[in-house]
C-alpha cells in the first residue's frame, strides 16, 4: 500500500508540470491580457503595469519565474484583484466550495444508494420505474435550469429559502445550492448502484445466503452493499472533486464565494496568475482525489490490492 | 413505498403547475401601500440599505480602482473635493469653495473646517497632495491617472520622467490647496469627483503598504467607513461617526452584495434580499413594465451605442456616400423599441444629452424612416452599388445575445433597403477588442463608449485622429484643430459650442452609425427613499433613507 502511495504521488509531479506547462502557455496565447479593456490604457501607463508583473520579460522567463515562486508556495498577486495574492483568494474560497461540495457529496450518496437499492430490489416493478424516470430525468437537466427553476419556488414564490448568498454561513442559504449540486449526482449514483446491485443480487454467494435463511435485510447491508458499491466508489473519486470544483454554474447562481466564480472571471479577465493557481490547486485535488478512490477500491475489493 | 412516490411525485407537479399558472399574477409585497407609515415619511427603526452592485469590486484603494462597482463602493467611504448632489449636480464635497485664476489655469480650494477622517484626524490640505501624487505616481500602479493629465506636469509623473512632488498640487496652508493645470479644462471639477483624486489617509498607507484598503485598516474621509469585506460575499460599510456632514445622513449601515448575474440579482431583489439592484436583464424588462412597474427605474447614462467604421481599409476607406447610406437605412425606433427594448433613446449623434451641451442632430433624423431609405438608395447608388453589385462586408461584435440581436437586425433592414449582403462576426471579448484595435481585419464593428465625466469632450476626444481609442481611423485634420481649440478656451460657452461644431463636422464625415443611448436600469423598493435618476448612474448611499415598511 506504501510503495503503490509513493509511486502514485512521484507520478503526481511530472502530470501537474505538464498541466502547468499547457495551462501557462495557453492562456498567454490567448488574445489580450489583463491591463486590456475597453478604456484602453495609455502606453506609458500599460507599459509601467507590464513590467511590475514582469509581462515585458520572455514568455520562458516568466514561466521560469512562476515556477522558482511556486517552489516556494508562492502563487504570485492576482491581476484582477489588485491588492490581494493567489493565495489569499484561494484560501478564501476553497472552504466554500468545499463544504458546498462535500455536502453534496453527502446528499447524493446517500440518497443515491438508497434510492439505487431500492430500485433494484423492485426490479421492474412501479417503484423502480418512478425511481429511475426521475433519475434520467435529473441527469438531463442541467444544474444552470435546474437551480434558477429551484430558487423561483422556494425563494421568489414561496419566500422559505434565501435566493442566494452566503448569509454569514447559515444552513438555509445552502439548502437550494447543495441541492441543486447534488440532484444531477443522485441521478447518476442511483442509476449505477441499481445496475451493480442488480448484477451482485444475482450472483451466486447471495443465493446461497438466501438459501440459508437470512433476512433480506442482513444480505443486503452485509453482504451485497460492498460489493455493489464498487462502480459507485470508482466514479465518486472524479464526481467529488467535479462537485468540489465544478461549481461554478452554482456559484454563479446563488453568488456564494466559492472557487469556481475565481476561474471563470479570472480566465476571462485574462487574470494569469489567479487561472495559473486555481489550475495548480483543481490538478492537485484530482490526483488527491483520485488516490483516495483507488485506496478505498483495495478495501472494498480485496483483487486490487495487489 | 409505492404510495410515498406517488405522494412525493403529485407534489412536485402541484409546485410546478402553480408556478406556472401564477405565472401572470405574481403578487406584489401587501404592504407596497403602507409605505413610510400614516404620513407616508415616517422612517424606519433600522436604516440599512442593502444594494446589489455586479461584479466583484476589484479593490478599494482609491487611486487603484478602474470599475464601475469599485466606485459605487468608493464614492461612500471618501469624498473628494467636489462631490455630486442625488441628481448629479457638482457640488461641495471635502472643499467647502474654491476659485479659479482668470486664465484658468490654477485652482484654489478651500477646505471644510470639519472635514475629519474616519479615525478622528482633520482633513487637511497635505492629505490631498499626498493623494494626488500617490495616484499619479507609477509605482502606484494606477490604471486611471490618466484623469489627472490636465493637472501641470502630470504626464511626466505618470510617465516617470519627473518625482511625483513636482506635480502641480500644494497645499497653501492646512485648509489651501491649490492644483495648477497646463490648460483650461472646464471639466476639471467634474474630474475631482474621480476616485483617482480622492485624498488618502498617509499614516495608514505608510503603515499597511498594498493592504491599507482592507477592513479594519483602512482610514477614509467619506460618509462611511468599512466594516467588513468577504469576497465574492459583501461588502460592509458603516457610518463614519466623524464625518463632516453626519447631520443630514441617515443610513447607519450600507451592504453591498457583488451579483455578477443580472438574473441572480433580480431574484434577490425580487425575494426581498436587495433593496436595490445595480442593474436588470434586459430580457425581463418588458415583464417588470408590466409586474413591478412602480419599483423599476429606467433613465438616460453616459453612454453611446454606435457601430465604426474602418475608414482605413476598403471598401468604407474614402467611402461618405456608402457609409451614409447604411446609417439612414436602418430604423432606430424598431431597433430600440423592439430589439434592445429597454427604453434606450434612438440616437442619431455621437455625444449623449450631457449637461450644457446642445445635442447636435442631423436634419435626416427629423425624416419619416421611408424618406430616410429613398435617400439611403440614392447615396448607395451614387456610392457604385446596384442590385447586381451588392455590398459585400462584415459585421464584428463582441459574443453576447443582445448584440447579436440587434446585428442580425440591422443586418436583415440592410438587406431589405439597399440589398447589401452582411457577414455576422463574433468574438470574445477580449479577442474582439484586439481585433478592433488592430484597424486591419474589421470593416464595420461595435463600439460602445461610456463617458468618463459629464463633459461632450470625454466622447469628442476618441475621435481624434491620434486618440489610441480611435478604433474607426478617423481623421479629419478640421476636427482635430476644433478640438485643439475647444481644449484652449477658457470660456464655457464659445467653447461647447466649438465641440458642437466638431461633433457637426464629424457627423457628416460618418466615421460611425449611432444606434442608441445606454440607460441605466435599476428595481428600487419602494421604501428607499431618496433615489434620483442622473446621467452618471451615481447614487451616494448618504443621500437615502428606508422608510417604515
Amino acid at each position: 500500500m506504501l510503495s503503490l502511495l509513493r509511486k502514485r504521488l512521484l507520478e503526481a509531479i511530472p502530470t501537474l508540470l505538464v498541466l502547468l506547462a499547457a495551462t501557462f502557455f495557453l492562456i498567454r496565447a490567448a488574445p489580450g491580457g489583463p491591463f486590456d479593456s475597453e478604456k484602453r490604457l495609455p502606453v506609458e501607463i500599460e507599459a509601467n503595469l507590464r513590467a511590475a508583473y514582469h509581462l515585458d520579460e520572455p514568455l520562458w522567463q516568466q514561466f521560469g519565474r512562476y515556477l522558482w515562486n511556486l517552489a516556494h508556495a508562492d502563487f504570485g498577486p492576482s491581476f484582477q484583484y489588485r491588492d490581494r495574492t493567489v493565495t489569499e483568494l484561494i484560501a478564501g474560497g476553497f472552504p466554500v466550495s468545499l463544504q458546498l461540495g462535500a455536502l453534496a457529496m453527502l446528499l447524493a450518496v446517500s440518497v443515491g444508494v438508497t434510492l439505487g437499492s431500492l430500485a433494484a430490489l423492485r426490479q421492474n416493478r412501479l417503484a423502480d420505474h418512478a425511481t429511475m424516470a426521475v433519475a434520467m430525468t435529473g441527469i438531463s437537466v442541467p444544474n444552470f435550469v435546474l437551480a434558477p427553476l429551484l430558487v423561483l419556488l422556494f425563494a421568489v414564490l414561496a419566500g422559505w429559502l434565501p435566493a442566494g448568498g452566503l448569509g454569514g454561513g447559515a444552513w438555509q442559504n445552502l439548502v437550494l445550492p447543495v441541492v441543486s449540486l447534488a440532484l444531477t449526482q443522485v441521478a447518476y449514483i442511483a442509476r449505477l448502484t441499481r445496475g451493480s446491485m442488480i448484477e451482485v443480487l444475482g450472483s451466486p454467494f447471495i443465493r446461497t445466503a438466501r438459501a440459508q435463511g437470512l433476512p433480506m435485510r442482513t444480505i443486503l447491508l452485509h453482504h451485497a452493499l460492498r460489493p455493489a458499491l464498487i462502480p459507485v466508489i470508482s466514479y465518486l473519486g472524479p464526481a467529488t472533486a467535479g462537485l468540489i470544483t465544478g461549481s461554478v454554474v452554482i456559484e454563479q447562481i446563488f453568488g456564494l464565494p466559492g472557487l469556481g466564480r475565481y476561474f471563470v472571471q479570472g480566465a476571462l479577465n485574462r487574470d494569469y496568475t489567479l487561472v495559473m493557481g486555481i489550475v495548480v490547486f483543481y490538478g492537485a485535488l484530482i490526483i488527491f482525489f483520485n488516490l483516495a478512490v483507488d485506496l478505498l477500491y483495495g478495501w472494498l475489493d480485496p483483487r486490487a490490492r495487489q | 413505498m409505492k404510495r410515498r412516490l406517488l405522494a412525493t411525485a403529485l407534489t412536485v407537479v402541484c409546485l410546478l403547475s402553480v408556478a406556472c399558472g401564477r405565472r401572470d399574477e405574481v403578487q406584489l409585497p401587501a404592504q407596497t401601500q403602507r409605505v413610510g407609515g400614516a404620513s407616508g415619511n415616517e422612517l424606519a427603526a433600522v436604516q440599512i440599505l442593502r444594494r446589489g452592485n455586479g461584479t466583484e469590486p476589484e479593490t478599494l484603494d482609491p487611486h487603484r480602482v478602474e470599475g464601475v462597482t469599485a466606485a459605487n463602493v468608493l464614492r461612500d467611504l471618501f469624498e473628494g473635493l467636489v462631490t455630486e448632489a442625488a441628481d448629479g449636480e457638482l457640488i461641495p464635497g471635502a472643499a467647502a469653495s474654491w476659485a479659479t485664476s482668470d486664465d484658468g489655469l490654477v485652482y484654489t480650494f478651500k477646505l471644510q473646517p470639519q472635514g475629519r477622517w474616519s479615525n478622528g484626524e482633520p482633513v487637511t490640505a497635505d492629505d490631498f497632495v499626498y493623494g494626488l501624487r500617490r495616484s499619479a505616481d507609477p509605482a502606484t500602479l494606477s490604471e486611471y491617472s490618466a484623469i489627472l493629465y490636465p493637472v501641470e506636469n502630470a504626464a511626466e509623473v505618470i510617465a516617470g520622467t519627473l518625482p511625483p512632488d513636482r506635480l502641480g498640487v500644494r497645499a497653501i496652508d492646512a485648509q489651501t490647496l491649490e492644483i495648477r493645470l497646463h490648460s483650461p479644462t472646464p471639466y476639471l471639477l467634474g474630474l475631482l469627483t474621480h476616485a483617482s483624486t480622492y485624498p488618502v489617509n498617509r499614516k495608514s498607507v505608510e503603515q499597511y503598504g498594498a493592504r491599507f484598503a482592507r477592513p479594519g485598516k483602512l482610514v477614509s474621509n467619506g460618509p462611511f467607513q468599512l466594516s467588513e469585506w468577504v469576497v465574492q460575499s459583501h461588502i460592509r460599510l458603516l457610518r463614519n461617526p466623524y464625518y463632516r456632514d453626519n447631520l443630514h445622513t441617515t443610513l447607519t449601515e450600507v451592504w453591498y452584495y457583488p451579483v455578477e448575474n443580472a438574473e441572480a440579482e433580480l431574484n434577490r431583489y425580487r425575494a426581498g434580499e436587495l433593496d436595490m439592484t445595480e442593474t436588470i436583464p434586459a430580457r425581463q424588462v418588458a415583464w417588470l413594465r408590466k409586474h413591478l412597474a412602480d419599483e423599476l427605474r429606467i433613465s438616460p447614462y453616459l453612454g453611446s451605442y454606435v457601430y465604426g467604421f474602418n475608414t482605413q481599409q476598403p471598401p468604407f476607406r474614402d467611402a461618405p456616400k456608402l457609409r451614409k447610406a447604411l446609417a439612414l437605412a436602418l430604423d432606430r425606433d424598431i431597433l430600440t423599441g423592439k430589439i434592445s427594448g429597454a427604453g434606450e433613446l434612438p440616437a442619431y449623434s455621437w455625444v449623449p444629452p450631457v449637461s450644457g451641451y446642445t445635442q447636435q442632430v442631423p436634419d435626416w433624423a427629423h425624416w419619416t424612416q421611408a424618406e430616410r431609405n429613398a435617400e439611403a438608395r440614392r447615396l448607395y447608388a451614387e456610392a457604385g452599388y446596384s442590385a447586381s453589385h451588392p455590398l459585400r462586408m462584415q459585421l464584428l461584435y463582441n459574443t453576447e445575445s443582445n448584440h447579436r440581436r440587434l446585428a442580425v437586425a440591422m443586418a436583415a433592414m440592410w438587406r431589405e433597403v439597399l440589398g447589401v449582403e452582411t457577414e455576422l462576426l463574433n468574438q470574445e471579448w477580449q479577442v474582439f477588442l484586439q481585433t478592433r484595435r488592430s484597424r486591419f481585419d474589421t470593416q464595420l464593428f461595435r463600439y460602445g463608449w461610456i463617458g468618463d465625466y459629464n463633459d461632450p469632450y470625454t466622447f469628442a476626444e476618441i475621435l481624434e485622429s491620434k486618440h489610441g481609442l480611435n478604433d474607426m481611423g478617423y481623421s479629419n485634420p478640421r476636427y482635430d484643430a476644433l478640438l485643439a481649440a475647444a481644449a484652449r478656451d477658457g470660456n464655457p460657452v464659445t467653447r461647447m459650442a466649438t465641440l458642437a461644431a466638431a461633433e457637426r463636422l464629424m457627423l457628416d464625415d460618418m466615421p460611425i452609425i449611432p444606434l442608441y443611448f445606454y440607460v441605466s436600469k435599476k428595481m428600487v423598493k419602494p421604501w428607499v427613499a431618496g433615489f434620483e435618476a442622473n446621467i452618471m448612474d451615481h447614487h451616494y448611499s448618504r443621500y437615502f433613507r428606508i422608510l417604515e415598511h
